[in-house]
């Protein structure tokens, strides 16, 4: 099978954030990158199944020359080899400006299966691996766990509400969206990081692929979220705080 | 210029996230002006039920290849609907799993993106969704010709101030019938199932002490138990905890997990993305320990503590015990 995973370098979660001086977006200097983690699992399936029934793993990233860390990342975990759309201006394209890049580099590989994260760790918006699929003309499932190949193409398992599941089949090809946790992530080995040097990574401008860059929704200004509640924070040393805290749960809340 | 609703139902009933989705759509414009839409293979009773919500129409699409959702199905009737409907101004969804399959599909058929996941629609319009996971808010607007695709996070607007309408008149309905075929249709759901017999029912218990990436290590994980022990209460965490197989997935609180409401939730390293944030929010005391000073989880808590879990949790245990006498 041959596979494109479709991954996003984010911000790292434990990372702190600072609103940048336009409040346009975030504070990027100084800040530190990870791979979108529903974007890892997207991978790590990817991986199992060219384990299974062999073929191709080919990662994709579009972004500024940093996302060359997270690609590297994922060939060390044991991708192929990788297609990097080099591009400056992603914050200012709305998710179909995006999916129409990543779309225009998937056309020319023809692969069997497109996977990527359900959502990302940043915009949050959930849509690029579903656009995708629309464009490419192509079958998709979303929030799926486990993806096992059939004769006639895959049975996936998808995620319902509420602790409910629902099995799908579909022909090939198609694009899935994948959930956390289906499987165990693994972890790049010192071999892996040193094979990943040699392997392909090939480089492509956004602007060579010749795709529509305007927006039909834009991102006019971020800003930090209001407090709902009005939250009792119990200062001091630790010791001091929760005595506070039991102290407050016993009289005021009375839920001691 | 039309509000186009889309309803979504289960069990022959329609949800009430789709009724939090009216309660935006009058945002956009008055009742008379909101078309709502009920779609299946057997619409009729949705549509009645719809229609006495004092709106301007309904709309039933019908056709017996939607009796199961597909995002084939779905897209392409929705997609043939709005091209019938000239001039719909907005398109606006509850933001659903079954919508965030396919709703984005349908905006790209006509060159749109859906605005997912809104918060709050203010003049202009501007639509506010969360970014990175709830740390921050983002201000959307659409600037593209043609309709704007919405869908709307449940609980953020209030739909029982619609629930007293009950003497409106009851808007028209029409039938609309797409022209689908099977050879369309490319996906075959199964049934929904549940993977095995819950044993652990967290939405009946009084207290919960729930854990989350703070904790950093399965091995760590002793120091909460303890906490839960000495309150008498049950041990949850967020998703990471169950994806890392650290506690059993039947533990988990929020949108794919369990939805809770005891009467003291202790979040412990538990940083309140929204996913985890819906399954426990209607808590009635919520205590949150956490680093982060900015995490989302200190927005819904009434008491928090901001130091690291590591020296905080065994003082609370100890300050539990001792006051347990």
């Amino acid at each position: 099978m041959k596979i494109v995973v479709a991954i996003k370098q984010v911000p790292d979660r434990d990372a702190p954030v600072r609103i940048a001086a336009d409040a346009k977006w975030i504070e990027e200097r100084e800040l530190q990158w990870a791979m979108n983690e529903p974007d890892a699992y997207a991978l790590e399936e990817a991986l199992q199944l060219k384990e299974k029934h062999g073929g191709e793993v080919i990662v994709l990233s579009a972004g500024p020359e940093r996302v060359g860390s997270t690609i590297r990342e994922a060939l060390a975990k044991g991708a192929d080899r990788a297609i990097h759309i080099v591009c400056d201006d992603l914050n200012a394209r709305d998710a179909l400006g995006v999916a129409r890049l990543l779309a225009a580099a998937i056309r020319p590989e023809n692969p069997d299966l497109v996977l990527t994260g359900l959502q990302s760790e940043d915009l949050g918006l959930g849509q690029t691996g579903v656009i995708l699929a629309e464009l490419l003309g192509l079958p998709h499932a979303t929030l799926i766990l486990h993806v096992e190949k059939t004769d006639a193409g895959l049975k996936v398992k998808r995620e319902l509400e509420e602790g409910w599941f629902q099995s799908i089949e579909m022909p090939l090809p198609a694009v899935l969206t994948m959930q956390s946790g289906g499987n165990k992530l693994r972890y790049a080995t010192l071999m892996g990081i040193k094979r990943a040097k040699t392997k392909e990574l090939r480089v492509v401008n956004a602007a060579e692929l010749g795709v529509e860059a305007a927006a039909v929704v834009t991102l006019e200004q971020i800003s930090a979220p209001k407090k709902q509640k009005s939250t009792q924070i119990l200062g001091g040393s630790a010791k001091e705080a929760v005595a506070a805290l039991v102290e407050k749960l016993k009289t005021e809340a009375r839920v001691l | 210029m039309s509000v186009l609703l889309v309803l979504e139902a289960s069990g022959g009933k329609i949800r009430r996230a789709s009724w939090e989705a009216l309660a935006a759509a009058l945002k956009l414009g008055p009742a008379q002006d909101v078309t709502a839409v009920v779609i299946g293979a057997q619409t009729e009773t949705l549509a009645v039920e719809a229609a006495a919500k004092g709106i301007g129409k309904v709309e039933r699409v019908e056709h017996s290849l939607l009796a199961h959702y597909t995002a084939d199905g779905f897209s392409l009737a929705l997609y043939q609907l709005l091209q019938n409907q000239n001039g719909a101004k907005c398109v606006v969804f509850p933001h659903t799993y079954q919508v965030r399959d396919y709703a984005p599909a349908l905006a790209c058929k006509l060159g749109q993106v859906l605005i997912g996941d809104v918060i709050a629609i203010e003049d202009g319009p501007l639509f506010t969704r969360q970014l990175l996971q709830g740390r921050l808010n983002g201000t959307y607007r659409h600037i593209g010709n043609g309709p704007c695709f919405v869908s709307v996070q449940a609980g953020a607007f209030r739909s029982d101030a619609l629930e007293t309408q009950g003497n409106a008149a009851s808007a028209p309905i029409e039938l609309f019938t797409p022209t689908l075929d099977a050879t369309q249709i490319r996906t075959e759901p199964g049934e929904p199932l549940r993977e095995s017999a819950q044993t652990v029912d967290l939405g009946s218990a009084q207290r919960i002490v729930s854990v989350g990436r703070g904790i950093k290590s399965a091995e760590n994980l002793p120091l909460i138990e303890a906490l839960a022990g000495a309150l008498n209460a049950e041990l949850a965490a967020s998703r990471p905890i169950c994806d890392n197989g650290w506690l059993p997935m039947e533990r988990q609180v929020g949108s794919s997990g369990q939805t809770v409401a005891p009467k003291l939730y202790l979040a412990v390293g538990i940083s309140g993305a929204i996913q985890h944030l819906v399954g426990m929010k209607g808590s009635q005391c919520i205590v949150a320990i956490n680093k982060d000073p900015d995490a989302p989880i200190f927005e819904v808590a009434d008491y928090g503590i901001v130091g690291d879990l590591f020296e905080v949790v065994p003082a609370l245990t100890e300050a539990v015990k001792a006051a347990n006498g």
